[in-house]
């Protein structure tokens, strides 16, 4: 390979690599070196040793903390893929019209700015009569307003999250199903099968490799994200429905009982770093990412 | 004989009968199913289309009977149009700007970094390929999400803190390995025959690849444009943590902000608000998402 074509290749890809190490790269080693810091808003470094990951196993928020995280991470993947996968079906049942019209309504609330997505539930869930879920609430017969999220904050963020994890799911197995050989389809029903069989025994084994994929997909991000908890609840009541990310996030930049404890914020967030490190590894080798780097189509020497 | 055949017709008899009600029973069955199945649709899909709804109606209207049914109509909540609605806030039209140029920023930032990136590893054999491609996949599956203090750091130090820059860059570094792994499906799927023969009339490497190739994967640019444009619009975390500064506002932080000072207080300004963020991307959306189903990322097509 020639000087020039290397400066070449180089030029090529050097804005990537340049968002890469200021954006990925760099923020990783820093997270690591203020994690062993108490660094506060004036952003001094002042190294204290392991004195933030002592803290980590005193801090009494900290297991009820740890509680909501796995039951958020692992109700809402539970709902999202479920309901994704309920909803690909049944939108790939019904007529092509009717799938594509309800398929859109489910992409809504990926597509809604966060901020307005969290005003639609504000309402639905207030606390009041105002809202329409107290609305039918006491039309049923109930007796007073219920404040929904100081009472259920977990089911509520489940929900939430819910609603904008369905669309990712619905999407990939809608597609998958598309991409079954229809002849598959037809022998089944000329042998008779009915559509649930055929979703028993033909779609299901099929799809299941994009199953797997968006169960741990979603699940690692759902691990870090916090976005919509922070807008609907806060975390509250009492860090009734914080999770780590966002504890984590609170620390640093929280609302108004605003810590600017950085140190602390990142050795929290390092231990999420190194979740998520280890999680993209696990998807390397077990989806075959290997497999997906193949050799360029046109060689240049 | 007789008996035999007297046998056989009976036995025809009693299966077509059989068939008949069999076929019936299967008719209905189906019928019940698909009745089950729009059912079903209907009613989960309740709760999205009650809350959009709502929020457009509410926007035009003061005060509601069971939650849902406006009583009058008004154009009062959309006052914020040309007046604020307290005198801390900024100017309504010139946080639009902002997020208008956070979002074309955003894209403009991804297009001019996958696609060139892209057309390098999928057509360009040079040391360290392999490693560079697992790189960007690496990136993909990591929660660049959790580096946020250390990158509300780095902004401070470049001084990129409080500017719709520093967000968009941020944005587009998170969402960059989504988009090469979009265009190296795209560059993937034109037949080199036709790269080469471009080569072979004495093209360069360059001239093949902005004459040739760029136009055949406009498709994948516009789809990575739209995303990038849709989600650059929709930003909130990443905006309310790095911009304090009021003049430097987006619409998230001017939204956030009506529903700090107004939740509870004044739903139809809070709606009306919302629905000035939400509608424009809304059109967007509606306008271009026939482009955005031709994306194939690693033999999956649709969406994210």
């Amino acid at each position: 390979m020639s000087a020039r074509m290397r400066t070449t290749i180089l030029m090529i890809l050097a804005p990537a690599l340049i968002l890469t190490l200021v954006f990925y790269v760099i923020p990783s080693v820093l997270t690591v070196a203020m994690s062993f810091t108490d660094m506060r808003h004036t952003l001094r470094w002042n190294y204290i040793g392991w004195g933030n990951f002592e803290n980590i196993t005193h801090d009494p928020l900290l297991p009820g903390i740890l509680r909501n995280t796995l039951v958020y991470s692992f109700a809402t993947v539970a709902v999202s893929v479920l309901f994704g996968l309920t909803l690909a079906l049944a939108t790939s049942f019904v007529s092509e019209r009717v799938g594509t019209f309800y398929r859109a309504i489910w992409l809504l609330p990926r597509f809604t700015p966060p901020v307005v997505y969290a005003v639609i539930w504000l309402w639905i869930l207030d606390p009041t009569r105002t809202g329409i879920l107290n609305g039918a609430w006491l039309a049923m017969g109930g007796q007073r307003p219920v404040n929904w999220i100081a009472e259920y904050p977990m089911l509520v963020i489940v929900v939430v999250n819910g609603f904008i994890g369905v669309s990712i799911g619905m999407i990939i197995f809608y597609s998958a199903i598309r991409s079954i050989p229809t002849e598959y389809i037809w022998a089944s029903q000329v042998d008779g099968a009915s559509w649930p069989r055929q979703v028993r025994h033909i779609i299901l084994p099929l799809i299941r490799w994009p199953l797997l994929f968006v169960t741990a997909y979603n699940t690692l991000s759902l691990f870090t994200s916090y976005e919509y908890i922070l807008l609907v609840t806060g975390g509250g009541p009492f860090f009734r429905s914080t999770v780590w990310a966002l504890y984590a996030y609170n620390q640093a930049f929280g609302g108004y009982y605003a810590q600017y404890e950085f140190g602390y914020g990142a050795a929290l967030s390092l231990v999420l770093v190194v979740i998520g490190a280890v999680a993209a590894a696990f998807y390397w080798r077990v989806f075959g990412f290997n497999r997906m780097l193949g050799e360029p189509k046109i060689e240049v020497d | 004989m007789r008996a035999l055949s007297d046998f056989t017709v009976q036995t025809q008899k009693r299966r077509q009968m059989f068939d008949k009600a069999f076929l019936a029973r299967q008719r209905f069955k189906r019928r019940a199913l698909v009745f089950a199945v729009y059912g079903f649709l209907v009613l989960v899909s309740l709760p999205i289309i009650v809350g959009y709804t709502w929020l457009l109606l509410s926007s035009f209207s003061k005060g509601f009977v069971y939650g849902i049914v406006p009583q009058t109509l008004t154009l009062d909540n959309w006052r914020f149009l040309w007046e604020r609605p307290a005198p801390y806030y900024p100017e309504l039209w010139s946080i639009t700007w902002n997020t208008f140029l956070l979002a074309i920023g955003m894209t403009i930032t991804m297009v001019i970094v996958s696609t060139p990136t892209a057309y390098a590893i999928s057509r360009l054999k040079f040391p360290g390929r392999q490693s560079f491609l697992a790189l960007t996949l690496v990136l993909h599956a990591f929660p660049g999400i959790t580096l946020l203090i250390a990158v509300y750091y780095v902004l401070g130090y470049l001084g990129l803190l409080n500017s719709v820059t520093g967000v968009f860059l941020v944005k587009a570094a998170l969402f960059m390995p989504l988009g090469i792994w979009v265009m190296k499906g795209f560059f993937d799927g034109i037949p080199w025959d036709v790269e080469m023969s471009a080569l072979v009339d004495g093209a360069s490497r360059f001239q093949a690849m902005y004459k040739i190739m760029i136009p055949q994967v406009m498709p994948g640019i516009a789809a990575i444009s739209i995303f990038s444009f849709i989600y650059g619009w929709a930003e909130y975390i990443f905006v309310v943590t790095f911009i304090q500064d009021k003049s430097r506002w987006t619409l998230a932080s001017y939204v956030n902000s009506v529903i700090g000072d107004f939740l509870m207080l004044d739903y139809g300004l809070l709606a009306a608000t919302a629905a000035f963020y939400v509608i424009p991307v809304m059109l967007f959306f509606l306008f271009t998402q026939k482009h955005l189903m031709r994306v194939t990322v690693g033999g999956i097509k649709g969406g994210r």
